[in-house]
């Protein structure tokens, strides 16, 4: 790997792209060291693996708890113990507690530093969409996203680059019902890491393909 | 004398619960739902009820039993569809129950605010969004916000772990959820624990509700 500097784009060509696992590595390494997180159900659980427990990132989960642990197993699983996604966890020293109207004033007051969510759609501007299909006979379900879209510092999303029909994911404009509005601070994809600048999306990385492909297969503008 | 009633069996503790009355249901999945309660909902017969709780039931048991049981006129929760909630998928394809969808959070103050004597609320949840769709916004210090208002209660069914004979509850790691905030928001308050204490046997210092918010305890032995 070759380090980034400013906005100048490593292509990393000398491999394919990442799988979920180095997808949730790199997302990890770029975690700020002591930060308060919180990881969305789904693929983004996954880079709680990665954490180093040197850095000190304290994983908040909506449900009701900060300084979350692993998932528990064994005799370690209590029902009462669950995180967001309904899967035992553990309680590691220094953990606490709390009711949902404080862990989701702690979310909204922006006293989270970032949140990794799943997304449908992230438009070019940052717009997220991650809740709802917009099919008719879908049921919609948002729970904590719209929250978290809006509240945390930095709003980091992991997702697939290219839908089933091939199509790019970052789009000119958001054709799903929206989750927020210009929350979207950095795209992880399997392909490439964007950042979504208030000017420009600039691609900081690429894994097994050049900038110069990734630009014919995206319906936007990259820098 | 304590306001709060220790109740002798789940019949008493959900007596008066009137036809098309809002419930709060605390719990998030099987953390903190006070089962016991619900099961004696079911028994007691109440009818054409809201319930307002964070999934919209789970399996065949609990909540999923109560909306089986065609008591629901109504879901207000943040995410009804999960991988076992056919009962209330079944009833809201065939259009026989109404949902409200509300954004995890925005549930929550909402009943804070009900408990807390709020009238409304600006909140930046949602907005842009359809959930923001004929609400009033406002832009405040250049933030965009839209107005919220209290959900209240006739009625809340909670769990906790231990009560006290004068309605003083603590909670339980992760299961603690709505609890706190629901015990506020409604005229009814009725938490299932797992055990009940004497006075002076919960260490003020770690109440989490106090017994002004709780009227009814129910006993159910793990």
């Amino acid at each position: 790997m070759t380090a980034t500097t400013g906005h100048r784009t490593v292509e990393h060509l000398d491999r394919g792209p990442l799988d979920r696992n180095e997808l949730a590595a790199v997302i990890a390494r770029d975690i700020p060291a002591g930060s308060y997180v919180n990881l969305g159900i789904g693929q983004p659980t996954l880079v709680a693996d990665h954490l180093a427990p040197e850095a000190g990132v304290v994983l908040h989960t909506e449900n009701g708890m900060l300084g979350m642990g692993g998932a528990a197993s064994g005799d370690d699983v209590d029902p009462d113990l669950i995180n967001a996604g309904k899967v035992p966890v553990t309680e590691p020293p220094g953990a606490s507690y709390f009711h949902h109207a404080d862990s989701f004033a702690m979310m909204r007051g922006g006293h989270l530093d970032v949140c990794v969510l799943g997304a449908f759609q992230v438009s070019r501007d940052g717009d997220l969409a991650n809740w709802h299909t917009g099919a008719p006979d879908a049921i919609p379900a948002v729970g904590g996203a719209m929250d978290l879209a809006i509240g945390a510092k930095s709003v980091f999303v992991m997702m697939n680059l290219f839908a089933k029909d091939g199509t790019a994911k970052i789009v000119p404009t958001c054709t799903y019902p929206l989750t927020g509005l210009r929350c979207v601070r950095r795209v992880y994809t399997e392909h490439a890491v964007f950042d979504i600048d208030s000017d420009a999306v600039r691609v900081r990385d690429t894994f097994g393909i050049s900038v110069a492909d990734l630009r014919a297969r995206m319906a936007i503008e990259l820098s | 004398m304590s306001r709060t009633t220790i109740c002798d069996d789940a019949a008493e503790a959900v007596a008066g619960i009137d036809d098309g009355a809002t419930v709060l249901v605390g719990g998030f999945g099987m953390a903190g739902m006070p089962t016991r309660l619900i099961d004696a909902l079911i028994e007691q017969g109440a009818t054409d009820l809201t319930i307002v709780s964070n999934n919209a039931g789970n399996g065949d048991t609990g909540l999923a039993a109560l909306l089986a049981a065609g008591r629901v006129r109504k879901v207000i929760c943040s995410y009804p569809r999960q991988s076992d909630s056919y009962v209330f998928d079944g009833l809201y394809r065939a259009d026989k129950i109404a949902l409200e969808v509300v954004p995890q959070g925005n549930l929550a103050e909402r009943m804070r605010a009900a408990g807390a004597g709020i009238g409304a609320f600006f909140c930046p949840t949602g907005v842009g969004t359809p959930l923001a769709d004929g609400k009033e916004a406002r832009t405040i210090d250049g933030r965009d916000y839209v107005l919220e208002y209290p959900i209240r209660g006739d009625v809340a069914l909670i769990g906790a772990h231990i009560g006290d004979r004068a309605g003083n509850l603590v909670y339980r790691k992760t299961a603690r959820n709505f609890g706190p905030v629901m015990a506020t928001a409604a005229r009814l308050t009725i938490a299932e624990v797992s055990r009940v204490v004497d006075v002076g046997d919960i260490d003020p210092e770690t109440v989490v509700t106090p017994g002004i918010y709780v009227d009814r305890i129910l006993e159910v032995k793990p």
